[in-house]
């Protein structure tokens, strides 16, 4: 596959990459990769809800969707998705 | 480190209130050590005959596991002299608390790096404090260059890339990029903390702690090499030069991390091994967990901090008064400058300080009377006064420590 990890995002369906671990905060949470040894943070309980419902979802806008996002609010989280798909926190599902 | 979605409030503010649980912590096995470096921060060098059980220490692993700990750093003392050492780390991963630790080597053979290069969930560092023997030995103890590169090659062998873990002092700096040369060729990645006046630290601290040009070299030198070399963000201090160095910049003490020491108890930072700084203990009711979330002290960290005398200077938002464990073992007030302050204001505060009057650590766990081939400082040492002019008789008179195991003689 040649298209980068973040491109087009949310037509595509994704999971949180196994070696992920997801812990809530009071501010949204904070996910560490026990391969790469990366910290990220999820600065909002919205895209925490987002993160944790692509798995159950065909694409990630229908995760956006489901977590309640409004239309102009969804180029933010496309951004934060693609990030954290560039970094191997979330992997493309088939 | 990477964050998403620009946020309402900044994430440093989220991180100075607290976490549930902290991102990383420092977990110091034992105090036993085959060494007896001048600047321990903990003072280490024989067990303390309470130190936690395998049992107990698995059960503050399962506690850990709870609390999504995504790692701890485990030092010492030396921690591979625990008998259970590998029984430890391999718990540890097994229950997805992820390991990074600290060695002088001295266990590192062939089989042991094998066994680090087949377990994904563990870095291991390797400590050294000086880039030629010479610098190096004369702080760790003779020999202790050469069981650190004789670790280094072993790992090297195993395709294991650690990293190189080095104490700035006054003497060392001048070796940066020596140091960064040594890092290169073992495939390994540079890792410079700053020099803490804690546990036997307050003793050299004076003959060892970097001067202020060589902090502002240094600054200079870590900004050309970005992320490429951790710092573990010990230097948030130097943040008051200008730009950030990589990292929280902001102390983490009770806030983001914490220390728990070999006995079990719970401090705010690796580098606050003092009573007032002591939260609880995992053998408490509640365990880690409860001491984690409601200790008085932690709670307290957690508060708004006042700034004190620091919030009227301009650089303040920048290195937030500096490193609280620097200042209490110094004798500074907490809500005032770091003895280090790159403006200048920690002379100037620790000129007021009466002699003898910084606090000494709580424990002591120094070999008595050393250990063979132990450190000899670089340059012959005369014992100076406590400050310039002082020659009161009762000078170097410190009051006893509340722990009344025997300091080795100064």
């Amino acid at each position: 596959m040649t298209t980068p990890p973040g491109a087009g995002v949310l037509d595509r369906a994704w999971d949180i990459s196994p070696r992920v671990s997801v812990r809530p905060e009071s501010f949204g949470a904070l996910l560490y990769h026990f391969g790469t040894r990366r910290l990220s943070f999820l600065k909002d309980r919205r895209l925490l809800q987002v993160v944790q419902s692509l798995a159950a979802s065909p694409t990630a806008r229908e995760a956006c969707r489901s977590a309640g996002l409004a239309p102009h609010e969804i180029p933010a989280y496309e951004r934060a998705l693609a990030q954290l798909a560039a970094t191997d926190m979330l992997q493309e599902r088939a | 480190m990477t964050s998403t979605l620009p946020p309402a409030v900044p994430l440093v503010e989220h991180f100075a209130l607290g976490l549930d649980a902290p991102i990383c912590l420092t977990w110091e096995l034992t105090y036993a050590c085959n060494l007896a470096c001048s600047h321990c921060l903990s003072s280490s060098g024989r067990r303390d005959p309470r130190e936690l059980t395998t049992d107990e220490a698995k059960a503050v692993i399962d506690e850990l596991q709870r609390m999504q700990v995504f790692y701890v750093n485990i030092g010492g003392g030396e921690p591979t002299v625990r008998a259970d050492f590998w029984e430890l780390l391999d718990y540890a991963t097994a229950h997805d608390v992820g390991v990074k630790f600290s060695t002088n080597g001295i266990k590192i053979d062939a089989e042991a790096a094998r066994r680090i290069a087949a377990n994904s969930y563990v870095d291991i560092q390797i400590s050294i404090d000086g880039a030629t023997p010479d610098v190096n030995d004369a702080v760790r103890g003779q020999g202790s260059f050469d069981t650190a590169v004789r670790a280094l090659e072993h790992l090297a062998e195993a395709g294991v890339s650690p990293k190189l873990s080095v104490v700035c002092t006054r003497h060392n700096l001048p070796q940066l990029d020596q140091f960064k040369a040594l890092a290169d060729r073992f495939g390994a990645q540079l890792r410079l903390t700053r020099l803490r006046p804690s546990g036997r630290g307050a003793d050299v601290w004076d003959d060892l702690h970097p001067t202020a040009q060589q902090q502002r070299e240094l600054y200079a030198w870590l900004v050309r090499h970005g992320e490429n070399v951790l710092t573990g963000d010990s230097f948030f201090h130097l943040a008051a030069y200008g730009e950030a160095l990589p990292g929280l910049n902001l102390c983490g003490a009770g806030r983001v991390v914490c220390l728990i020491d070999p006995v079990g108890d719970v401090y705010a930072c690796p580098f606050a091994i003092a009573d007032q700084f002591l939260a609880g203990n995992v053998r408490s009711d509640g365990g880690f967990a409860r001491v984690w979330r409601e200790s008085e002290l932690f709670l307290e960290l957690r508060e708004p901090q006042s700034g004190g005398t620091c919030r009227s200077c301009d650089a303040y938002d920048a290195c937030r008064g500096g490193c609280m464990a620097a200042k209490f073992f110094t004798g500074l007030p907490l809500d005032g400058p770091d003895p280090e302050c790159v403006k200048g204001f920690g002379e100037l505060a620790l000129s007021k300080v009466a002699p003898g009057a910084a606090p000494r650590p709580s424990l002591d766990h120094s070999h008595k009377g050393g250990v063979r081939g132990g450190p000899v400082p670089l340059v012959l040492q005369v014992r100076r006064p406590d400050k310039p002019c002082d020659e009161s008789p009762l000078s170097g008179l410190v009051p006893a420590p509340s722990n009344p195991s025997p300091r080795r003689p100064a």
